[in-house]
């Protein structure tokens, strides 16, 4: 693709899709975190169900995680990955009108399941609960997703595919699959809404786990990865501290992770083979996770003084520290006996958000705040903004995932403490629930904290892009009052 | 030459392609693939049937309303749990489970065996405002399943969809002598495709789920699922042990 060197970066690359994908992660991050704030809520305070059916706990549950996962953490994904597959390979992106299609797929798609949901319309899969027309739409779209990044790395003009590209390739792979295969269900009729599940109980469950700790293996890690190995980088303005530590863990961490997903199911009905086969795999999986973690914090090396100053390093220094955090407690849940207090618990719950906050939520705000800027060629509205959500935010997580410790542990406790003299129960359930009420009070007010952090955010991105086309109006009157005069 | 350089993967988009496939594909083989044959996945054991047209119908709502997101239906093999809920959890059990309904998050009480263990007017008030019979629960109120009337027209389409994903329902006269020889004539009526409507509302009729038997209610359909979990398998048939081997 010849380029003349005059033309800007603005006309080299497809920034229109990017633009649009990154303010689409902001709006179905507001509200998939307010509707997980309220949903926090509900279960402090059982009233705020208000006898209303769209709302009830059991519908709106799903309704938070497809909107942080899928809209938040997807368009965000989208996004990144348009912008680092453009400017690593030097190439535009291939195909205009496919890459649109992409977008209105997977907003579409975000969209009318969560809207499903509410009316009662699921499947009952952890984070795959679209029922099958949407399920063909999210396989159409990530089909095309898969076509217009592979034609973009065929186009590059470096012979090097750099390593983010890996990850997010790795990601687009692996989610095909598991989606594909999680969600093999006969409709009722052609014309119901409803479908039930190809495969039952046993062999079900294991294909659910399997797509639903690789929908966090791969989705909510590998592509976040590729995410952190462009913007780190950019942002530290150092290069990667180890391509070969990048390498090695590339590939151990894409082949271990399919292997993991039993270790939701310790101790049912699952065999033990399979499930002691999980364990092991989540434990050798802490290397390439902390090699990756290790791989980045390190890529600050002779730059440490950046995080004095730039509140974007600090977003994804704490975004990789919580990544290392959180793959350490995972393997140590995976471990049966632990796993026999934990599971059933909110501990669990406690675990995914230290990730999912703390991880993917922190490096998407940190890339987002990194590239947002450039994509519409000016600098951030207020740094200081940035600032408070980067104090809100963690504040926020830490209220979050120590309530759930608090909540997780103690409830696994309580429910397993029996009367010394008579080797009862020593608490009914119901007691056990009870406990449970003060840790959902804090669990709500950290999720007040991380919602307050991302209105900032969406604040601060929006004057943003107004503050861009301010500027854009004044150059291009001062051009036109330049002609008028010469 | 050096044997292999990681860069001519670098280099070549579509070998990077294969080799990811190639690497990600094999958990997955391993873990789920040899659950489909090897035997002993799924126990021997007597009683396990589909589940009737109304039970089928309450499972349903038990979906709609996502209460999988705070009830387990899996009771693990621990001293606790068998005090609390009973005998641990058979893959057996839920074999004709699509989709499984195990759950992740105890909220709520484990669910698989709850059968029989309240009265239907127990579960009817406890669905309407729990609070009114356990005063610190914080489950949400269920009244609209007292008000809504049951929608069965398409249970037959539905057990037909089942039917393709492999549960036993029959539709010829070969299948349902099959059930009644597997099940016994009780059952196999239940599993009937055929006279799956007129079967729900004679199973309405006579369990009166819901205390009213003027209305076939949603109601009628989840107290009829929530009263057969785990009722399906007598244990006190087995030697303390048997299912271990299974394990």
């Amino acid at each position: 693709m010849a380029q003349s060197a005059a033309v800007g970066t603005q006309q080299q690359y497809n920034y229109a899709i990017i633009k649009k994908f990154s303010i689409m992660a902001l709006v179905w991050g507001v509200l998939g975190m307010a509707a997980g704030l309220y949903a926090a809520l509900e279960l402090a305070y059982p009233f705020l169900n208000f006898n209303i059916p769209e709302i009830t706990f059991g519908r709106l549950r799903p309704v938070h995680t497809t909107l942080v996962i899928f809209g938040f953490g997807g368009s965000a994904l989208f996004a990144t990955s348009y912008y680092v597959v453009q400017r690593t390979c030097q190439a535009r992106l291939y195909g205009e009108g496919l890459a649109n299609f992409t977008f209105w797929g997977w907003q579409l798609s975000v969209g009318l399941g969560a809207l499903s949901y509410m009316f009662g319309i699921t499947q009952s899969r952890e984070y795959a609960e679209f029922e099958w027309p949407i399920d063909i739409l999210i396989t159409l779209t990530w089909v095309a997703y898969f076509w217009v990044y592979v034609q973009t790395l065929r186009a590059r003009s470096q012979p090097h595919i750099y390593v983010a590209n890996w990850f997010y390739i790795s990601f687009i792979l692996a989610t095909a699959i598991l989606h594909i295969f999680n969600n093999l269900a006969i409709p009722v009729n052609l014309f119901s809404l409803k479908s039930y599940s190809l495969f039952s109980g046993v062999q079900d469950a294991m294909t659910q786990w399997w797509y639903g700790h690789n929908a966090v293996g791969f989705f909510l890690t590998a592509a976040f990865l590729g995410m952190m190995y462009y913007f780190v980088p950019k942002q530290a303005g150092r290069p990667v501290y180890s391509y070969r530590l990048s390498i090695i863990h590339f590939w151990a961490l894409a082949f271990l992770y399919m292997w993991v997903g039993a270790h939701h199911l310790h101790w049912t009905a699952l065999p033990d083979w399979t499930s002691t086969l999980a364990a092991t795999f989540s434990v050798m999986l802490l290397l390439p996770s902390w090699g990756g973690m290790i791989n980045g914090i390190m890529t600050l090396s002779g730059a440490w003084h950046k995080l004095r100053t730039d509140p974007i390093m600090l977003f994804m220094i704490t975004a990789l520290s919580f990544y290392g955090m959180s793959t350490f407690e995972g393997p140590l849940m995976s471990l049966k006996s632990v796993n026999a207090l934990s599971h059933y618990t909110d501990w669990t719950i406690g675990h995914v958000h230290s990730g999912a906050l703390g991880w993917v939520a922190l490096i998407s705000f940190g890339s987002l705040y990194h590239m947002v800027p450039r994509l519409y060629d000016t600098k951030l509205w207020s740094l200081r903004l940035v600032y408070a959500h980067f104090f809100l935010a963690t504040i926020g997580i830490v209220l979050y995932i120590t309530a759930m410790w608090v909540a997780g542990i103690g409830q696994g406790l309580l429910l397993r403490a029996f009367d010394d003299q008579f080797g009862t129960l020593a608490y009914t359930f119901i007691e056990t629930v009870t406990f449970l009420h003060k840790p959902y009070v804090v669990r709500a007010l950290g999720g007040a904290f991380f919602v307050s952090g991302i209105v900032l955010m969406a604040i601060n991105i929006a004057m943003t892009i107004r503050q861009a086309k301010v500027e854009q109006a004044a150059i291009e009157a001062k051009i036109a009052s330049k002609m008028a005069r010469a | 030459m050096s044997f292999f350089k990681h860069e001519s993967i670098e280099i070549n988009a579509g070998l990077l392609i294969a080799l990811t496939m190639v690497v990600i594909s094999i958990g997955g083989l391993v873990e789920i693939v040899p659950l489909f044959y090897i035997k002993d996945t799924i126990e021997k054991v007597e009683g396990v049937r589909p589940y009737s047209p109304l039970e089928l119908r309450g499972r349903d709502i038990y979906q709609r309303e996502g209460c999988y997101l705070c009830h387990s239906q899996m009771i693990r093999p621990f001293r606790d749990e068998m005090l609390r809920y009973g005998h641990y959890s058979l893959a057996a059990e839920s074999q004709y489970d699509h989709p499984f309904q195990w759950g992740s998050k105890r909220t709520g009480p484990d669910l698989a065996r709850v059968g029989g263990k309240y009265s239907n007017e127990w579960h009817v008030a406890h669905m309407i405002n729990p609070r009114d019979v356990v005063p610190e629960s914080i489950m949400p109120s269920y009244p609209w399943l007292m008000e809504n009337e049951l929608q069965y027209a398409d249970v037959a389409d539905r057990m037909r969809a089942l039917k393709k994903a492999g549960v036993p329902y029959s539709e010829t006269r070969e299948e349902y002598q099959a059930n009644v020889e597997k099940f016994g004539q009780e059952a196999a009526d239940k599993l009937n495709i055929l006279a799956a409507e007129q079967y729900l509302v004679a199973e309405a009729q006579a369990g009166n789920f819901d205390g009213d038997r003027s209305r076939l209610t949603e109601m009628d359909a989840l107290v009829a699922y929530l009263q057969v979990l785990g009722t399906m398998v007598d244990f006190s048939q087995y030697e303390e042990g048997h299912f271990v081997e299974f394990r």
